[in-house]
């Protein structure tokens, strides 16, 4: 790889993101712990019935990891602004679309994946039946580099604000909502035998268009936010 | 569009160049042109709209009125590719990385001039053997020097400097003039803006004043 060539740049950012949340390993375990903190609280209010987690297990599982992958959102960009490397990253010869592609690309790595590998576990707190965990993985596997993806383009809008904290949530909600149905609706339809294709596949047909529109539109916003 | 040679075109030329903000004007019209080889210092107080300029002159920021032409031809952030680098009040740095890791993050990003290395470019500022440190233990001024640094290795033949002596000592001020003169002689051209406090002594540089629109 030549030094300055778009593929260098984007290793270059990603070697740096990577070491960045290395140096920081401390709050990038903070998701984690919300989740399965969240996750194991419900037994304590609904009460220890097996029958009744399970009805429940799928969605909350759903919920909490969403919840988990919204509170690391909002550093998303914030200390690129705030130390100016954004400033920087804009300047550079490359197209700020595919750098910010490969920004969200490693927050879906370091939130979303560990997250996803704690499922199982979280799925044995709440007796979700086995049968069902493959859909519910599946269906987080789609849903979370969406959440990533619509919340990059918000944040990117509001990242120019301060204590935009508040704003981004009531951005982020209303459209993760139909991500939330279709994703829990999946589960929900394999914990009572029923088909549960169609909505997975809704889930990839977003999840497709989001990988190409949003980092194009995430650009477009922090241009915006810059000025 | 500009039909000029980019030959002989200047290598940034602002015709009635005037940015606003909120209907406000910040600076303008500005009517300048700067050679390859040239230190070309913006002055003017403090609200004056020498950032906000040099910001116009980058691509960040869309000017209100007038245009700005590098090599002849309309500047967009598209088209800047490896020939602006902007040193601004923010530095751009990772305080969690050390001065070395920041260096090759920016020469991933744009690219690295011919015969210098990292190692190099933190020598000639005067902080060998701070390779190794992370940012944050060092000063304001290195941290500054990392900065300028970062200038050595990037090859863009046009810097904008924003306050390049701000925090620094004695020799920082003296190394800044070195690197300028270094790069002005390698048929670069610099702009750098300063609120008067210190100069550029190496020469008369040309001066452009900018008045606080009331």
């Amino acid at each position: 790889m030549k030094p300055g060539s778009t593929s260098a740049a984007c290793a270059a950012l990603l070697r740096r993101d990577l070491t960045l949340i290395w140096r920081r390993r401390g709050d990038a375990l903070n998701p984690m712990l919300f989740a399965i903190i969240v996750v194991a609280l419900f037994p304590f209010a609904l009460g220890p019935e097996p029958a009744t987690l399970q009805r429940i297990a799928a969605g909350t599982i759903f919920v909490a990891l969403l919840l988990a992958m919204l509170l690391s959102l909002d550093t998303l960009f914030r200390s690129d602004l705030e130390d100016g490397s954004l400033e920087q990253l804009v300047l550079s010869p490359h197209p700020l679309a595919l750098l910010l592609a490969c920004k969200i690309a490693i927050h879906w790595l370091t939130t979303a994946l560990p997250l996803i590998v704690i499922v199982p576990l979280l799925a044995q707190l709440l007796h979700l039946p086995d049968r069902v965990l493959p859909v519910l993985l599946v269906a987080l596997a789609l849903a979370t580099p969406l959440l990533s993806l619509i919340g990059a383009v918000c944040v990117a809008l509001t990242v120019g604000m301060r204590r935009s904290g508040m704003l981004l949530t009531l951005l982020v909600l209303p459209l993760i909502v139909p991500v939330l149905i279709f994703g829990a609706g999946a589960c929900n339809a394999a914990q009572t035998g029923l088909a549960f294709a169609a909505p997975l596949l809704w889930l990839g047909a977003w999840l497709t268009l989001a990988l190409v529109l949003a980092p194009l539109a995430a650009a477009a916003a922090l241009k915006i936010s810059l000025t | 569009m500009s039909t000029v040679d980019p030959v002989i075109a200047p290598l940034l030329q602002a015709r009635s160049l005037a940015y606003a903000r909120n209907e406000e004007p910040i600076f303008g019209p500005l009517d300048f042109a700067l050679a390859a080889g040239e230190v070309v210092l913006i002055e003017g107080d403090n609200g004056s709209g020498k950032t906000t300029l040099l910001k116009v002159l980058s691509g960040l920021l869309e000017p209100t009125s007038g245009e700005v032409l590098l090599h002849g031809e309309a500047l967009t952030l598209a088209k800047l590719s490896h020939q602006v680098a902007l040193l601004g009040h923010l530095l751009g740095l990772k305080l969690e990385l050390t001065a070395l890791e920041n260096l090759r993050f920016a020469i991933g990003l744009g690219g690295l001039r011919r015969g210098i290395t990292p190692q190099l470019a933190l020598a000639s500022v005067g902080l060998d053997g701070y390779g190794d440190q992370p940012l944050r233990s060092l000063s304001v001024g290195q941290k500054k020097r990392v900065a300028l640094a970062r200038l050595l290795l990037v090859p863009a033949a046009l810097w904008l400097l924003d306050e390049p002596y701000a925090n620094l000592d004695r020799d920082g001020i003296e190394l800044v003039n070195r690197l300028l003169d270094h790069h002005a002689r390698g048929g670069g051209a610099a702009l750098i803006t300063s609120h008067g406090a210190y100069a550029y002594t190496s020469g008369t540089p040309r001066r452009i004043a900018l008045q606080a629109a009331a």
